[in-house]
C-alpha cells in the first residue's frame, strides 16, 4: 500500500507541477506578434515575439552582420534602436561605446522582441541579400591558403564596392554559423564571388570552405563593409598585406585598374618564406600593363635555398624605405595580423597619412 | 508542536536566528551575487518569494498528504520538486518583467533551486514541528533574513572596491572574513528568542 501511495503521490505531484509550469509559460512567455518598424515607416515587419531581434530580422530577409551565431561574442550585429528594446544588458556593454549608447545602439542578438520595436538600419544593410551559389573552382595557393570561386545562382548578380565582405554560412554542431570573408574578385565580376581563405585548425568557417568541392552549394549573405574607396585619380593607393591578408586588396586593385589604368598604386605583401608567396606572377603581369602599379613582396624568414633576391625583413620596413614622406594625397588599405597593422600604421603616420586615410582589416 | 508565536518566529528568523548567518545555508549564491546592492536586492526578493511559497506548499503537502498516507520517506524528493518548479516559475516571471535583473542574476536564478537555504527552511520547519502559520512566518522571515544578509554584504563589498585589501585576502577571502564577523554580531543576540 505504501508503494502504491508513494508512486501515486509522486506522479500526481510531477504532473501537477508540469501543468502549472506549462500554463505559466504560455501566459508569461507569450508575447504574441510584434511589429518591427524599420527607418520610421519605410518597412514594417510582423514577427513572432519572444525571439531575438537578430533572428526576427533575418526571418524578414534583413541580414544584419553577425559572426558568432547570436551568442553576443562578436559584436557585429550593432543596430540603432529608437524605442522598445528594453534596457541594455550586461552582455552588450563591452561592445557599445559611450557615444553609441547615447544613440541607442544595441546588439541585435541580445535584444529580445517583447513589444513593438522601432529600429534604424542603414540603407546598405537593407540591400544585403542571401545568395545561393555553387563552387566553380578551388585552387590551392600555398600550403594552407585556398582560393575558392563561387558562381552565383540566386540572385545571379552581386553589386558591391571594392573592399567589402560576405558572410558565409557554415554548418556547425550548434547549427549554422556565419563567418566573414573579404571578397577577392573584382567588383566588375558581378556574377561570381571569389574568396581567399587560410585554413585555421579547428576553425568552423575555414575548415568548411577548405573541404568544399566543385559543384557544392554554398549560401552567403552580403555585401557588407564600410570601406569607401577614394575615386580621385590623383590619390595614390597604398595596399599592405601579410600572411593570408590578400583578398580585399586584390579586389580593390583589379577593380581600380579596370576603371583608371593610370593610377599610382603600391602593393606591399609580407610572407615568411618563398613557399608562402602567392599571386606574385599575376601582379607582375598587371604591373607590366600598368606602369604606375608597383608590387613589392617581402620575406621575413627566407630559407637558405629560397633563392630570393627581393625584399627581406618585415614588410613595414620595406614600406618605410620605398614610400616618400608627404607624397601628396594618399589612401591606404591594410590587411593582416594585428602586429603588422600596428607597425604599418605607425610607418604610414610618420609618412604623413592621417588616421582617416588608413583603413584596415584585422584578423 | 512548537508554541512560539509566528511573530516571534518571523522576527527571530530575520535577526537572531538568521538562516544564512547562523546556519550558513545558501552560501554559494550569497558569495557570488553580492557584488552589487541592486543585484542582491533582486536575488533576495526572488529568494523571499520562493521561500514563502515553498514552505507554505511543502507544509500542506507534508501535513495533509505525506503524513496521513504514511509516506514521509518521500519528503525530500517532494520538497525539492516543489522548489524546482517554483524556481522555474520565478525565472519566467523575472525574465518577463525585469530582463535586466534576469541577465544580472544569470545562472544564479535557476540555481535558487539548489540554494540550500530554501530546502533548509522546508526541512527545518518539519523538524521544529511548526504549524502552517509558523511555517509561513518562518519562510518569510528566513527569506527576509537571507536578503538582509546579502544586501548588507553587497553594500560592504561595494564600499570595499575603494579600499586597499591586502593581496592574500582579495576576493572571496575577505568576504568570508566579513561574513564571519557579521555572523558573530548576529549570534550575539541568539539567546533572546528560541525558535
Amino acid at each position: 500500500m505504501v508503494f502504491f501511495w508513494s508512486i501515486l503521490v509522486l506522479v500526481l505531484l510531477v504532473v501537477g507541477l508540469a501543468v502549472l509550469l506549462t500554463v505559466a509559460e504560455s501566459v508569461l512567455i507569450n508575447y504574441g506578434i510584434c511589429t518591427i518598424d524599420v527607418n520610421a515607416g519605410e518597412r514594417s515587419l510582423e514577427v513572432e515575439g519572444g525571439q531575438s531581434l537578430l533572428s526576427g530580422l533575418i526571418e524578414s530577409k534583413i541580414f544584419i552582420p553577425s559572426a558568432c551565431g547570436g551568442r553576443g561574442t562578436c559584436g557585429f550585429c550593432k543596430i540603432e534602436i529608437l524605442s522598445g528594446g528594453g534596457p541594455m544588458l550586461p552582455t552588450e556593454t563591452p561592445f557599445i561605446s559611450r557615444s553609441e549608447r547615447r544613440d541607442g545602439v544595441r546588439l541585435a542578438c541580445q535584444v529580445k522582441i517583447r513589444e513593438d520595436i522601432n529600429v534604424r538600419i542603414p540603407e546598405e544593410l537593407l540591400n544585403v541579400k542571401l545568395f545561393t551559389s555553387t563552387v566553380k573552382s578551388t585552387t590551392t595557393l600555398t600550403g594552407d591558403i585556398k582560393e575558392i570561386r563561387f558562381s552565383l545562382i540566386e540572385p545571379a548578380e552581386i553589386l558591391s564596392r571594392p573592399g567589402q565582405y560576405v558572410q558565409v554560412q557554415a554548418p556547425s554542431p550548434d547549427g549554422p554559423v556565419f563567418r566573414a570573408y573579404s571578397i577577392s574578385s573584382a567588383t566588375y565580376e558581378t556574377n561570381e564571388v571569389e574568396l581567399v581563405v587560410r585554413l585555421i585548425p579547428g576553425g568552423v568557417g575555414s575548415t568548411y570552405l577548405h573541404n568544399l568541392e566543385v559543384g557544392d552549394t554554398v549560401e552567403f549573405t552580403g555585401p557588407y563593409g564600410e570601406f569607401i574607396f577614394d575615386e580621385d585619380p590623383e590619390t595614390e593607393l597604398i595596399c599592405v598585406g601579410g600572411g593570408a591578408g590578400m583578398a580585399p586588396m586584390k579586389n580593390i586593385i583589379f577593380s581600380m585598374y579596370e576603371q583608371q589604368p593610370d593610377r599610382t598604386c603600391w602593393l606591399f605583401f609580407g610572407c615568411r618564406a618563398k613557399a608562402d608567396i602567392f599571386y606574385l606572377e599575376m601582379y607582375e603581369e598587371l604591373a607590366r600593363k600598368h606602369p604606375n602599379f608597383h608590387v613589392i613582396y617581402g620575406l621575413s624568414e627566407p630559407k637558405d635555398d629560397d633563392d630570393w633576391t627581393g625584399e627581406t625583413g618585415f614588410i613595414h620596413l620595406s614600406l618605410d624605405k620605398m614610400i616618400e614622406p608627404d607624397g601628396g594625397k594618399r589612401q591606404a588599405f591594410l590587411c593582416g595580423p594585428p602586429p603588422m597593422i600596428d607597425a604599418v600604421t605607425q610607418v604610414l603616420q610618420a609618412k604623413g597619412l592621417e588616421d582617416n586615410r588608413i583603413f584596415y582589416d584585422e584578423f | 508542536m512548537s508554541d512560539v508565536s509566528p511573530w516571534v518566529i518571523l522576527i527571530a528568523s530575520i535577526f537572531t536566528s538568521n538562516i544564512l548567518l547562523t546556519n550558513f545555508l545558501g552560501m554559494c549564491s550569497f558569495l557570488a551575487c553580492s557584488r552589487q546592492v541592486g543585484t542582491a536586492i533582486g536575488l533576495g526578493t526572488a529568494v523571499i518569494f520562493v521561500m514563502v511559497c515553498t514552505t507554505a506548499i511543502n507544509w500542506c503537502i507534508y501535513t495533509h498528504v505525506l503524513l496521513p498516507l504514511g509516506i514521509e520517506h518521500l519528503w525530500f524528493i517532494v520538497a525539492i520538486a516543489v522548489i524546482a518548479a517554483f524556481v522555474q516559475f520565478v525565472e519566467m516571471f523575472v525574465e518577463r518583467f525585469s530582463p535586466r535583473l534576469y541577465h544580472a542574476l544569470g545562472i544564479f536564478l535557476p540555481l535558487i533551486t539548489v540554494n540550500c537555504a530554501i530546502l533548509g527552511a522546508s526541512l527545518l520547519m518539519i523538524t521544529r514541528h511548526y504549524n502552517f502559520l509558523q511555517s509561513t512566518a518562518f519562510g518569510f522571515g528566513g527569506g527576509l533574513g537571507w536578503m538582509l544578509a546579502i544586501v548588507l554584504i553587497a553594500g560592504l563589498r561595494q564600499k570595499m572596491t575603494y579600499s586597499d585589501v591586502p593581496k592574500p585576502f582579495k576576493g572571496v577571502a575577505i568576504v568570508m572574513i566579513i561574513t564571519g564577523i557579521m555572523a558573530m554580531i548576529f549570534m550575539g543576540f541568539a539567546g533572546m528568542a528560541k525558535i
